[in-house]
């Protein structure tokens, strides 16, 4: 008798994991750089090609988020707004403009506002492929040891913001 | 108002699905005549509701009626009626509809050709049948409704998605569900099986025809499927592992196994209970398809738009029908009694390392498929499963198989001597070796070991599939021995086909040759021995696109052998860029070149390819189809009919 | 579902470019390498499709990478390495063979070895009845029958 139920158990575990899969997003990859130091790099400032951009100076000593964006990126136009209102909040956001043109970035930061402390300007996309970034936009979570706590695929909800990121940078704002 | 009525007509078709499938099955279990005789009569008029059904919606299509979301979707008023109409099932909702069209016309068709099965057993498959329709039936009223109407109406409609605007596109579909759908027949004639407790010889008797059917289609639409993706998705690929392809090759596999075993309990009455799970498989792969590729759960190069309600909804349908049956399963296998016996070297045991070989090699494309999902699910992180992995973990699975496949019809049920099959096939071994060796020198060149595998695998299935062939012509009274039942003929085709195809894998995987250059009008390429020369580039105006349509001349030997136009297509609506490869066909070699992009001045960046023998791999599935359609017209399966409708014409036919 | 269609947006507005590049190789053997390359490593952006048969922008981008660290003598162990460091496991079409993935690797084989018990069994199970003893009388007729047989075969 057992060996004919067989059948249906190994149905009935198929099912549950196919429910399961109902629940995920199929097209979110994790990153493996999340719990590793960021990687660091030097790039030209957008607003001003002379000064650098030194991620190793950057991005450590306090909490940060890390947001890669476009000027030709639909969701990041989306996003852009919220991105204001964090500013506005006290949160410290760094950008990467990447894939752009200087020109195209600065109309867009004059236009919808500045939420960056500073941008880098990343023309050929090497940097974003050193992040591991294949979508914008894409923002970091980064703490005060330049270590990425986490990985944000595609604009920041305020839902997103209240559920997973917010009380992520509140909790490493206590530490040391 | 077409689609009014449209909507109207696939209402009642759910009406009638209802009808069909309770009065039937209750009347077959409370013997209640009067409610069996219903199940004829509604399982055609539920076909018919759903022909004008189908009809309406292309009807819709046909006279651009753009206030229909569906129509305003996926078609526009540029787009050529060919495609107008095959835009109908070229999405989700109209693609369904025709799943449940197909499944509606099976139905009818099993209503019209059931001569000779007891009133009440053919009640019982007709109200299955019915029970997976109201399933379907409610999901397209329910979640996927493509009569629904637009509001504002758009001045004209989104067009459909350029890759769908093409012959093979257009024809594969419909082939590859009267496959998946017609697994529903051996299915529902199971499970009808299972509630009278009547697993005898008959019923698989009445099963292979349908299944053998169902199977040509599915293989049809397959081939059509690879060969539509070889000269418009990809460069040149022919399959590409992608869960879409996995998900119809799967029940193939699934009843490919059943086709086999249906043969050894039609003809010794052994495996039943194997039979009839293997028919649930079949059938429940089709549907797990339907899910995995319309739930987004996976991602595909061709999945449809996806929505997680519709996925539920599929998910608990294929709980309901798949669960129902697997219950069913468990509580009646136990009962039947199967007491043939047979000798480890006989027919009966080879059909069953091939069922366990396709069995094996189906669950190892599903591991495969749902691999990256389970892993996310139990939140290990996220893989991907490509071709390296199926390419080396199918490959050992499969071989034995094609060594086998040729020997199986030598071997004799009940007992067989090893010995006595050694000594009648041991001379075809040196044969095809040295047939693989010959003809890879010959053609191309002593490439490496694994292609000489692949050839010597393929002749040597070739060769034995036609060894009983050459024994009759030589033993029995010549031609005479050639008069054999078409099953044998349809079964020798199928195998031989199957020979075919591995030549195509193995030659075209291994030889192919490809080139990227840069060329500008005058310029050309050699590759392979095959000189391509550039002529440049012109515009082209189609219906709903505009292209650059570059000309190449191709000459061997100084002669010209082809013209390629291929293109590169601005399709206007939907603002994007196709490549339109030209192939130059031939059972040697494919010339296919596509045209890449514009360079400085007047050059453009170029793929040639020289592609050997891949032609093969298409014949080969179409000589396997024509192998099951032969096989299923085999004289015994319709004198069975004639047998009991009409004992007088026994005399006639025998 | 609504961050579904953002990201759907975010990919159609990718600029999108070349598929056909032509790269210059100093040898047949670094462009078999780099062929075979592309088409092991998943494109992220994409459906489903490897670097080679994409078109999308990053796809072009991280083939540049793959050539440039071919070119620079690069193994192509080290370029994987590259790769999967950056974006994990995803991007390989070859899971590599670890403690979560033994199932997807070894299962078929376990499968096959578990398919190859119950033939052994079922064949024992099934293996056809021996035929009763023959009487003494039965013996003798067919000892008789083979001589005859024999004689009349030589």
């Amino acid at each position: 008798m057992l060996k004919y139920l067989l059948p249906l158990g190994l149905f009935a575990a198929l099912l549950i994991l196919l429910g399961v899969g109902l629940t995920l997003n199929p097209r979110e990859v994790p990153s493996p750089l999340v719990g590793r130091p960021a990687p660091t790099f030097t790039l030209p400032r957008l607003d001003d090609p002379e000064t650098p951009f030194d991620s190793a100076e950057r991005l450590r000593g306090r909490v940060s988020l890390f947001n890669v964006w476009a000027s030709w990126c639909v969701a990041c136009r989306q996003e852009h707004p919220f991105l204001m209102q964090l500013a506005r909040q006290g949160v410290t956001i760094y950008g990467l403009d990447y894939k752009d043109t200087r020109e195209a970035g600065l109309q867009w930061i004059e236009r919808l506002g500045n939420p960056y402390r500073a941008v880098a300007f990343d023309t050929d996309g090497k940097v974003a492929i050193d992040w591991g970034v294949y979508g914008v936009p894409e923002t970091f979570v980064i703490d005060k040891q330049g270590v990425i706590r986490y990985k944000h695929i595609g604009p920041i909800t305020p839902k997103d913001w209240e559920e997973k990121l917010g009380p992520l940078v509140a909790y490493l704002e206590k530490q040391p | 108002m077409t689609a009014e009525l449209g909507q109207l007509a696939l209402i009642f078709a759910l009406l009638m699905a209802v009808v069909q499938a309770f009065f039937p099955l209750a009347g077959a279990a409370l013997r209640l005549p009067a409610w069996v005789a219903v199940a004829r009569p509604a399982a055609r008029a539920q076909a018919l509701f759903l022909a004008v059904s189908f009809y309406c919606l292309v009807q819709s299509f046909v006279v651009n009626d753009f206030s229909v979301r569906y129509v305003a979707e996926h078609s526009n008023s540029a787009l050529p009626l060919f495609y107008r109409i095959a835009a109908a099932w070229g999405a989700h909702e109209g693609s369904v509809l025709l799943w449940a069209l197909i499944l509606g016309l099976w139905t009818a068709a099993v209503s019209l050709f059931n001569r000779g099965l007891s009133e009440i057993f053919t009640a019982r498959v007709l109200g299955i049948l019915g029970l997976v329709s109201v399933g379907i039936l409610a999901f397209i009223l329910f979640t996927s409704n493509p009569f629904e109407r637009l509001l504002p109406v758009p001045p004209d409609g989104n067009d459909l998605n350029p890759l769908l605007q093409d012959f093979g596109l257009a024809v594969h579909p419909p082939m590859l569900y009267m496959g998946y759908v017609g697994m529903a027949v051996p299915f529902a004639f199971a499970i009808a099986a299972l509630m009278s407790g009547t697993l005898d010889i008959a019923w698989a008797r009445w099963s292979r025809p349908w299944t053998l059917v169902a199977w040509s289609f599915l293989t049809l639409g397959i081939t059509l499927g690879s060969w539509w993706a070889y000269y418009e998705l990809g460069w040149g690929g022919w399959w590409f592992w992608d869960p879409v392809e996995n998900a119809s090759f799967m029940p193939w596999l699934m009843a490919t196994a059943l086709i086999h075993s249906l043969t050894v309990t039609e003809k010794r009455g052994a495996f039943k209970a194997w039979t009839v799970l293997l028919a649930i498989f079949a059938f429940s792969l089709s549907l797990l398809g339907m899910f995995l590729v319309r739930s987004g759960v996976l991602v595909s190069v061709h999945a449809f738009a996806n929505d997680p309600e519709r996925g539920l909804f599929i998910l608990v349908f294929l709980g309901l029908v798949i669960g129902a049956s697997l219950l069913l399963y468990a509580l009646r296998a136990p009962a039947v009694r199967d007491h043939a016996r047979f000798h480890w070297f006989s027919r009966e045991a080879l059909l069953l390392v091939n069922n366990v070989l396709l069995v094996v090699a189906a669950a190892s494309v599903l591991l495969g498929t749902l691999y990256p999902l389970v892993l996310d699910a139990l939140g290990l992180g996220k893989i991907s499963v490509g071709p390296p992995y199926f390419g080396s973990v199918f490959a050992p699975v499969t071989a034995p198989l094609f060594l086998l496949a040729g020997i199986g019809p030598l071997v004799a049920w009940r007992r067989d001597d090893p010995a006595r099959l050694w000594r009648q096939v041991r001379w075809l071994v040196p044969v095809s070796l040295t047939a693989a060796v010959v003809v890879a020198a010959l053609w191309f060149r002593i490439g490496d070991l694994v292609t000489l595998a692949f050839l010597a695998t393929a002749f040597w299935l070739g060769a034995t599939a036609l060894l009983p062939w050459w024994q009759r012509l030589r033993r029995r009274e010549g031609w005479r021995g050639l008069r054999q039942p078409a099953g044998f003929y349809g079964m020798t085709l199928a195998h031989f086909g199957l020979a075919v195809f591995l030549v195509g894998v193995g030659v075209s995987n291994h030889y192919s040759i490809e080139r990227t250059v840069r060329l500008a009008p005058g310029d050309s390429a050699e590759l392979g021995g095959y000189r391509f020369l550039f002529q440049g580039v012109r515009e082209f105006d189609g219906p709903n696109y505009g292209a650059d349509e570059g000309t190449f001349e191709v000459y061997r030997d100084g002669e010209r052998v082809a013209v390629l136009r291929p293109q590169k297509r601005f399709y206007r609506v939907q603002r994007n860029v196709m490549t339109e490869a030209a192939i130059d066909p031939g059972l040697r070699r494919d010339l296919y070149v596509a045209l890449g992009e514009p360079l400085e001045g007047d050059a453009w960046s170029v793929r040639l390819y020289v592609k050997p023998a891949v032609r093969w791999i298409w014949l080969g599935g179409l000589l396997m189809m024509a192998g099951g359609l032969l096989a299923a017209a085999d004289r015994r399966y319709r004198t069975a009919r004639a047998t009991a409708a009409a004992p007088a014409s026994v005399n006639a036919t025998a | 579902m609504k961050w579904g269609i953002a990201l759907l947006a975010l990919i159609l507005t990718l600029p999108t470019s070349a598929g056909i590049e032509v790269r210059q190789f100093p040898n047949p053997e670094l462009e078999a390498r780099y062929q075979h390359l592309i088409e092991q490593l998943r494109c992220l952006v994409c459906q489903n499709q490897s670097l080679a048969d994409s078109n999308a922008d990053l796809a072009e981008d991280l083939r540049d990478e793959v050539y440039t660290m071919l070119l620079a003598g690069k193994r192509d162990a080290e370029i994987v390495d590259f790769l999967v460091q950056r974006y994990g496991d995803f991007v390989l079409y070859k899971p590599p063979v670890k403690k979560t993935t033994w199932l997807l690797w070894f299962g078929p084989f376990a499968a096959l070895g578990l398919g190859g018990i119950l033939l052994w069994r079922i064949g024992r199970k099934r293996r056809p009845e021996p035929p009763p003893p023959l009487s003494d009388a039965e013996r003798r007729r067919l000892e008789k029958l083979l001589q005859d047989h024999g004689s009349d075969d030589a």
